[in-house]
């Protein structure tokens, strides 16, 4: 089966065009999703949300758009077990949205941080990172200001010894805790990630190290492995 | 406000900045945050019911934040 994947667009949203690109040319059937939606297009498989500066991170990042009619469709997607993806805005709207825990923090050293990030795979253990192998060094953009990410001691040992850390810093960019670049949720099919793989698709990105996140998604649609969506 | 145990990077280089000013004696400098409501509510304890619904709801991050109502 073709993957069907929506990406949302929010007003501030900016790198809704770049997911849409990357997962077509993964092989996905994509739509875009206005954030004023209250119901997601039936039959999608993966719900993306994008990076940028969603309603101009004001209050807190993503803490607007995680109130968003369309956001309380993909909490209720999430719980039925569809897959969704969170890029940098994205994965702040999904913490704030109380898809995954923690909070995303301005980073330790005050400045907004663009940059080629050097990652660990944490976990090859999901459907976005099962083309990768635990502890293979990859390299995907991080642009953020606030991205440092913070969880309470418990959370953090619970992130750790259920294998949920999908991605960590090997040079922690911004203080996050135990140089955390992204986390799964508890059922592993709610992604949340500050680097940008959709940044890294294309050899004139200067890197392809992200277009297997979205190829291992299209393949384990294709092999009918997408169970619960 | 921050919680305790939650570093505040602005507030530590904002004590820098005040260090360097010579202002002797900041321990330590936390940044937060004042929102301020106008609320067609006339009863006090009302208003508080449902300020702290909206804190809870949005304005604050429990994760990482306090929050205290204060009624003028």
């Amino acid at each position: 089966m073709t993957l069907r994947a929506g990406v949302l667009v929010f007003p501030g949203s900016n790198c809704d065009r770049d997911l849409v690109v990357a997962l077509r040319r993964a092989g996905a059937q994509v739509s875009t999703v206005w954030h004023k939606d209250a119901a997601l297009p039936v039959g999608l498989d993966l719900v993306a949300v994008p990076g940028g500066f969603s309603f101009g991170d004001y209050l807190r990042c993503g803490a607007i758009a995680a109130r968003a009619p369309v956001v309380r469709a993909v909490v209720a997607f999430a719980r039925g077990g569809g897959l969704v993806l969170g890029v940098c805005n994205g994965f702040q709207v999904l913490i704030e949205a109380g898809l995954l825990p923690g909070a995303l923090m301005r980073n330790a050293g005050l400045r907004f941080v663009c940059a080629p990030a050097d990652l660990f795979v944490g976990t090859p253990d999901s459907p976005f990172t099962n083309g990768y192998a635990r502890s293979e060094t990859v390299t995907f953009p991080i642009a953020h200001h606030d991205g440092a990410y913070f969880a309470n001691p418990e959370t953090l040992a619970r992130l750790e010894g259920e294998d949920r850390v999908a991605f960590r810093y090997r040079a922690n960019p911004n203080g996050s805790c135990g140089g955390i670049a992204g986390v799964l949720s508890e059922n592993r099919r709610v992604l949340g990630l500050m680097p940008h793989p959709e940044r890294a698709v294309d050899p004139a990105h200067g890197g392809v190290d992200g277009g297997r996140v979205f190829a291992a998604l299209v393949e384990t649609a294709a092999a009918g492995a997408l169970q619960g969506a | 406000m921050l919680k305790q145990g939650v570093l505040d990077p602005q507030g530590e280089a904002v004590r820098h900045a005040l260090g360097s000013l010579g202002f002797p004696g900041v321990g330590d400098v936390r940044i937060g945050k004042v929102i301020e409501l106008d609320l067609d509510a006339t009863d006090e304890a009302a208003a508080r019911v449902q300020v702290d619904a909206m804190c809870r709801a949005l304005l604050a991050n429990p994760v990482i934040e306090t929050y205290v109502v204060d009624i003028a």
